[in-house]
């Protein structure tokens, strides 16, 4: 079932959580809303939800209205970063609830409640621990049952409110690989909230990018990684180093370095902000001809699959550069080392240093 | 000598202190409960089984304690569904006023007892500000036993409030949320998911207004009226006994209030932990 948001906003008393958002989510695709807190990504979702009402706009499941329809009747599955477990009831209970309560017309029967709880519990690989109570289970093993929980009913939406938060970061990747193939397996229209970015890209099909109560961008995660459409996506999706330079016609001017600027401005020179990630930094132990910037090696981190190094400019400013182990063993960097910092790929961006 | 003084491993706690604070724990306790209860007993003891059993059940006390224990519990139960209202309000919502009312809660523990019994007579009675509207509704509440049971329904509230509204505060609103998205309505949401948390307390707070309202005397004299066999409550009883130096007479009637108060506590706390031992406490 696809989903729709037309210019939804809401505010929460002065704080405006959301400003005229509109967004489409196809049948069958899984959405990451990202963004930091307060960007207004879980209110959003609570909004399709039907936990929150918006102040103006309309929410359409399958291209019908339904921004006045009850939680109760939008058959979605919802899933709450801390789990919201009944407590009180077991694994098994948990997972039956939602059949339970169902009007006696729709209910199933004692037989196909069991069956059917059965059949979820070994999707979420859980079958083992029916008769526990959520008190005594992990924290990514209650996920999967709030998991379970939410599926049961059937839901055409699945909303998933930070699922992985309160995890720590073995567990968090696990059930991210997890949650990709039951995707798969199921076919369900799914939404999921993060603030993490590594999470977003990984497991959605497509990311939306938000920022105070607005969309900054929407794309594939390959789009919003490598072509970010603002400053903002460029900052929120890894790390980045900024440099300062100046447009002047179609060309751009970092320093000494000289760039492209096809689409600059024609008359007067401009700020601009030039955007690098790490990665995408090379060093040099001598200038060059494309050298952006020099400085003294700070800091070097050579556990992991990259070499992360720091360089501490003239100017005070650190940058981050990655390297592959190769290119550090043959370049032989020291501490105190004089070294000289080319980009591969600078992204460029109107504007001053901020004030 | 300096073997004797170490410590033995397999006694060491991670908090000192057991003996000393179980100990003066004991002393506090026999001091102050157990010693004055146990003087009761002696007290009574004094009577031959015969003159005993006579004091307790003469007609007249028998029907002080139908009163006394009949009017603990509905009281008790009345508070049990109005102050979980009470505490539900003052959780979920904000409104002005909100921590005005939440103090007035307390108000019953702190007034004399005689002053609540009173008021509320005043009020009550045949001329009183609610008595003139329910005398013609044939409804009479002063010096009846409807009078006692609205005097331990006003000296129990704070109990069941004050049990109910700490584990409402702790109470995610997320399982109200996640009960709703699985398609449950309000009742069902209740019912099955909020009940099953607060119940232990209401329980709680249930035997609290329960054992109070047993002992009450100060507030009930003055709204009850005392009409032997009609509106005597049983604390009413030992005074008069004791009254007339009655002390033997009026120590049995204790020791059987005693008796009685203790099985029910200990059956409503066995109900209460019953009740919770069917999920595990721990965790989360």
């Amino acid at each position: 079932m696809s989903i729709e948001a037309r210019n939804v906003t809401k505010a929460f008393g002065a704080f405006t959580a959301l400003r005229d958002v509109s967004l489409e989510v196809r049948t069958g695709e899984l959405v990451a809303l990202l963004g930091p807190s307060g960007s207004g990504k879980t209110t959003l979702l609570r909004i399709i939800a039907g936990l929150e009402v918006p102040d103006r706009g309309s929410i359409l499941f399958h291209g019908e209205d339904a921004t006045d329809r009850r939680v109760q009747d939008r058959r979605v599955g919802f899933v709450f970063q801390h789990y919201a477990l009944f407590r009180h009831m077991s694994v098994f209970e948990n997972v039956a609830f939602g059949l339970r309560v169902m009007p006696r017309r729709a209910r199933p029967t004692r037989g196909e409640i069991r069956a059917r709880v059965r059949r979820l519990l070994s999707l979420v690989q859980l079958d083992w621990l029916a008769d526990r109570y959520p008190s005594q289970l992990s924290g990514g093993q209650r996920q999967r049952v709030a998991l379970a929980r939410a599926l049961a009913v059937e839901p055409k939406v699945l909303l998933l409110d930070e699922p992985f938060g309160a995890l720590d970061a073995k567990v968090r990747q696990e059930l991210r690989r997890w949650l990709r193939r039951l995707h798969g397996e199921i076919n369900v229209t799914g939404v999921l909230v993060t603030h993490d970015q590594e999470e977003a890209l990984e497991v959605a099909d497509r990311v939306v990018v938000m920022n105070a109560g607005r969309i900054e961008q929407v794309g594939t995660p390959e789009e919003v990684f490598h072509h970010p459409a603002t400053e903002f996506v460029m900052n929120f999706l890894g790390h980045v180093n900024v440099f300062h330079g100046r447009v002047e016609g179609d060309k751009a001017f970092f320093g000494a370095l000289e760039l492209e600027y096809p689409n600059g401005a024609s008359t007067g020179s401009l700020a601009v902000r030039g955007f690098v990630r790490p990665h995408d930094l090379e060093i040099d132990l001598q200038p060059g001809e494309t050298t952006l910037v020099e400085g003294q090696i700070a800091h070097v981190n050579a556990a992991g699959p990259q070499v992360k190094v720091e360089l501490a400019t003239v100017m005070g400013e650190t940058i981050h550069v990655e390297i592959t182990q190769e290119r550090y063993r043959a370049l032989g960097l020291t501490c105190g080392q004089r070294a000289f910092v080319r980009p591969r790929e600078i992204k460029v961006f109107l504007g001053g240093p901020p004030a | 000598m300096s073997q004797a003084a170490r410590p033995d491993r397999r006694k060491r706690r991670i908090l000192p202190g057991f003996g000393l604070s179980l100990g003066f724990a004991l002393l506090y306790f026999s001091l102050i409960v157990l010693i004055p209860l146990g003087g009761l007993v002696v007290k009574s003891a004094g009577m031959t089984w015969a003159q005993f059993w006579s004091t307790v059940t003469a007609p007249r006390v028998l029907a002080s304690y139908r009163l006394s224990f009949g009017a603990s519990l509905i009281g008790a139960a009345i508070n049990v569904v109005f102050g979980f209202v009470v505490a539900w309000v003052l959780v979920r919502y904000r409104f002005p006023l909100r921590r005005f009312i939440d103090a007035l809660v307390d108000l019953p523990f702190a007034l004399p007892t005689a002053v609540a019994g009173i008021s509320l007579t005043s009020m009550y009675a045949g001329n009183g500000w609610i008595g003139r509207f329910l005398e013609p509704l044939g409804i009479q509440v002063a010096f009846t036993p409807l009078g006692v049971i609205v005097a331990l329904t006003f000296i129990g509230l704070p109990f069941v409030v004050r049990t109910v509204q700490p584990v409402l505060e702790d109470l995610d609103a997320e399982i109200e949320e996640s009960a709703a998205s699985l398609g449950a309505n309000r009742r069902q949401a209740f019912v099955r998911v909020i009940l099953p948390e607060v119940w232990p307390a209401l329980a709680t707070g249930f035997a609290l207004a329960f054992a109070r309202s047993l002992g009450e005397y100060g507030s009930i004299v003055f709204i009850a009226g005392n009409m032997p066999m009609r509106t005597e409550i049983t604390p009413l009883l030992i005074v008069i006994k004791l009254e007339q130096y009655d002390y033997a007479g009026a120590t049995a009637l204790a020791v059987v209030m005693l008796a009685a108060s203790f099985i029910l506590l200990l059956l409503i706390n066995g109900l209460q932990r019953w009740a919770s031992r069917r999920r595990p406490v721990c965790g989360d």
